[in-house]
């Protein structure tokens, strides 16, 4: 049944073994096709690689620091822990590699109007911030839920002059948003591009995230090499849709001596049913336009994910990751709410730095595999954004109490 | 019913000078019971085939109205292998063509073989998966190749010549060619150039053409009707049968046969 579709449909495009795929109304199609065309003639173009370059230096502040954190090793006991400061970009997040990318895009596409999805709003801000760079007009479509769990990045998003539009649908959080900017993008397919956030969606959006985010690896690689003058051991990043993470994969996929480690959101934990692990708690189905792994019952609908950071609220991980797993070349494993918050305290007392929700998902892992290591191990960590626009939820869940 | 049989349905509809008319229903708004008894007035007031919507948790393709039925279903627990069930109650009194509407994942999980199976068993005449492109297809062509059960194809406004060659070559029961850049429900106009675009889809089809999306009163089906071979109205049909307006639905069906249109120009 499900084989079928592996048997038959290997050989289209934007296959990842048998994840992937198109699967979007007939009115879409052109427009994908025509994103598809528009994106390998910007890849052909030195022009294009220049202004990338010249945009991610000066704007968005890169290369981001791999940065040797001495007081987590000691803390851990274990692998020496590096960071990659991907918090430290401009907008807080590596959101803004992928938002830059496809800003640009629609700018050479002759598209005036962006839509974008967000969930904890890291992806609305920096699509809205390069939306405000390059004159575009910008909808944001975001959940109800995480409207208010993410109240100041709403504000953000309207001072850099988007349009955010609340989903009522649903749970109201990230899924709900997808739904509806597609449904936009359905509508406005003319002068409207989607910049979707995530390495999700149908083919060549998975691709092109991930493109627009290897700077995370490549930068990673060569500053590691310089500072131990080999590759690291292992490496860890959080998985929602999982832009971060592959961005940070793809170029050490083909190195066998590096471990790599997805980390997903188990929420109040994977029996509890509230969470967002889409590789164990799922099975393989469509959703946004994929086919990849999904929280579904047994009729085929969607369920609805948990996780305190609103970033990981996905009820599936992109193609090229399922892929990733079936071949067993990365680990997906995932870290509770709790986990995440212990982490973030963590790491903000050891080395001040206040991770991001969702990266903290990452650091829990990291910090735990690193004391099982070796002290001439080395481990990285995808440090994937600041933990700035979650404190209130954070103080929330603590009580009030930071000492805790 | 076969998927000829679905073809000849709309094709006899224009031997006898009237357009087709194909209403759009969410199974089980309201609850599965009523199913069988909409489905019987609808064939009583001569609808050319019916178009059985099944909730789904996603429907990225459908406006507001579709989506509200669409939850008010799913909140009655209604699922594809409910539908199925509640259709072999009553397959035997179902003499219009009926075809399902279906996001693919539900299709997926049921398995596929099953509900091809099934579909024969309860006569299904044909599927709308709205989400399964011709590049994702393949595989569902495949399922299908053996029954007798038509895969009926999408052709939107955004597709380019080459692209509806490909669509038509293959298409089979009708063609659902989208008459507006967008997702379902109800629209005020309608793009000035929609006469070429039918003109030159009939031209190429094989099949008959239906139009669908936006149409939503006897004025639009009677113009979308000129066009094309026949109209699919969704929202309208399912917001009167969720207030019970039923007088509604015939004049929409009456909008359609060869009277209304004399009328018309006459006029």
């Amino acid at each position: 049944m499900v084989k079928n579709i592996d048997v038959t449909q290997s050989a289209q495009p934007g296959r990842y073994g048998k994840f992937g795929g198109q699967f979007v109304p007939e009115t879409l199609m052109t427009a994908l096709l025509e994103l598809e065309e528009a994106y390998e003639s910007a890849l052909a173009d030195p022009q294009f690689e220049e202004e990338m370059k010249h945009y991610l230096k000066d704007f968005v502040g890169r290369e981001t620091p791999l940065y040797f954190a001495e007081q987590l090793t000691k803390k851990a006991g274990g692998a020496k822990i590096y960071l990659k400061r991907e918090d430290l970009n401009h907008t807080g997040a590596h959101k803004i590699n992928n938002s830059l990318g496809q800003a640009l895009l629609a700018t050479r596409m002759g598209k005036k109007k962006v839509v974008a999805e967000t969930g904890a709003g890291q992806h609305g801000v920096a699509t809205a911030t390069v939306c405000a760079l390059f004159d575009l007009e910008c909808t944001i479509f975001m959940g109800k839920e995480d409207i208010r769990r993410q109240e100041l990045n709403v504000f953000r998003m309207e001072l850099l002059g988007a349009k955010v539009v609340s989903v009522d649908q649903g749970a109201g959080t990230l899924k709900d948003a997808v739904n509806e900017a597609l449904r936009h993008w359905v509508t406005n397919v003319d002068d409207t591009h989607y910049i979707l956030g995530s390495a999700l969606g149908p083919h060549p959006f998975p691709k092109m995230v991930r493109n627009f985010q290897r700077i995370i690896g490549v930068e990673t690689r060569q500053q590691i090499l310089e500072k131990e003058q080999r590759l690291p051991d292992a490496i860890v990043a959080c998985v929602g849709g999982g832009s971060n993470a592959i961005g940070m994969f793809h170029p050490f996929v083909e190195d066998e001596s590096v471990a790599l480690y997805g980390v997903e959101a188990a929420g109040s934990g994977v029996d509890s049913g509230l969470h967002s692990v889409a590789i164990a708690g799922g099975k393989a189905g469509v959703l946004h336009g994929a086919y990849m792994y999904l929280l579904q019952d047994d009729n085929g609908f969607v369920q609805e994910a948990y996780s305190i950071s609103a970033g990981l609220d996905y009820p599936a991980i992109g193609p090229e990751h399922c892929h990733l797993h079936e071949t067993g070349r990365v680990t997906y494993t995932s870290v509770t709410d709790k986990g995440a918050l212990e982490a973030l305290q963590l790491l903000s007392r050891t080395e001040g730095i206040i991770p991001a929700l969702e990266s903290s998902h990452a650091v829990k892992y990291a910090v735990d595999l690193a004391s099982e290591m070796a002290e001439d191990e080395v481990i990285v960590i995808c440090l994937s954004g600041r933990g700035d626009k979650d404190v209130e939820t954070v103080r929330d869940a603590l009580g009030g109490n930071a000492n805790d | 019913m076969t998927k000829h049989q679905l073809t000849n349905a709309i094709r006899s509809c224009a031997e006898r000078g009237d357009k087709a008319f194909v209403p759009y229903i969410m199974a089980g708004d309201d609850g599965l019971a009523t199913l069988k008894k909409t489905i019987l007035f609808l064939q009583e007031i001569g609808v050319t085939a019916i178009e059985l919507g099944i909730p789904f948790s996603d429907p990225v393709a459908d406006g507001p109205v579709i989506q509200a039925a669409g939850e008010r279903a799913l909140a009655h627990g209604v699922t594809l292998r409910s539908v199925m069930e509640e259709i072999a109650t009553f397959k035997e009194e179902i003499k219009v063509p009926l075809v399902f509407m279906t996001y693919v994942n539900p299709v997926i999980q049921y398995g596929l073989e099953q509900f091809v199976k099934d579909c024969r068993t309860n006569g299904i005449s044909g599927l709308i998966i709205p989400d399964l492109p011709l590049e994702e297809n393949g595989f569902m062509k495949e399922a299908l190749a053996a029954s007798d059960i038509a895969l009926i194809p999408l052709v939107s406004l955004t597709s380019p010549p080459d692209r509806i060659k490909k669509i038509t070559a293959s298409a089979e029961g009708f063609i659902y060619a989208v008459t507006v850049n967008g997702i379902t429900g109800v629209r005020d106009s309608f793009d000035e150039d929609l006469g070429v675009h039918f003109e030159k889809l009939k031209a190429i089809s094989p099949v008959p053409v239906l139009a669908g999306f936006g149409i939503s009163t006897p004025a639009q089906v009677q113009s979308m009707g000129e066009l094309a071979d026949g109209v699919i109205v969704g929202s309208a049909i399912v917001t009167a049968l969720h207030q019970g307006a039923l007088e509604t639905v015939k004049e929409l069906v009456k909008a359609a046969k060869s009277e209304a249109r004399i009328q018309k120009v006459t006029k």
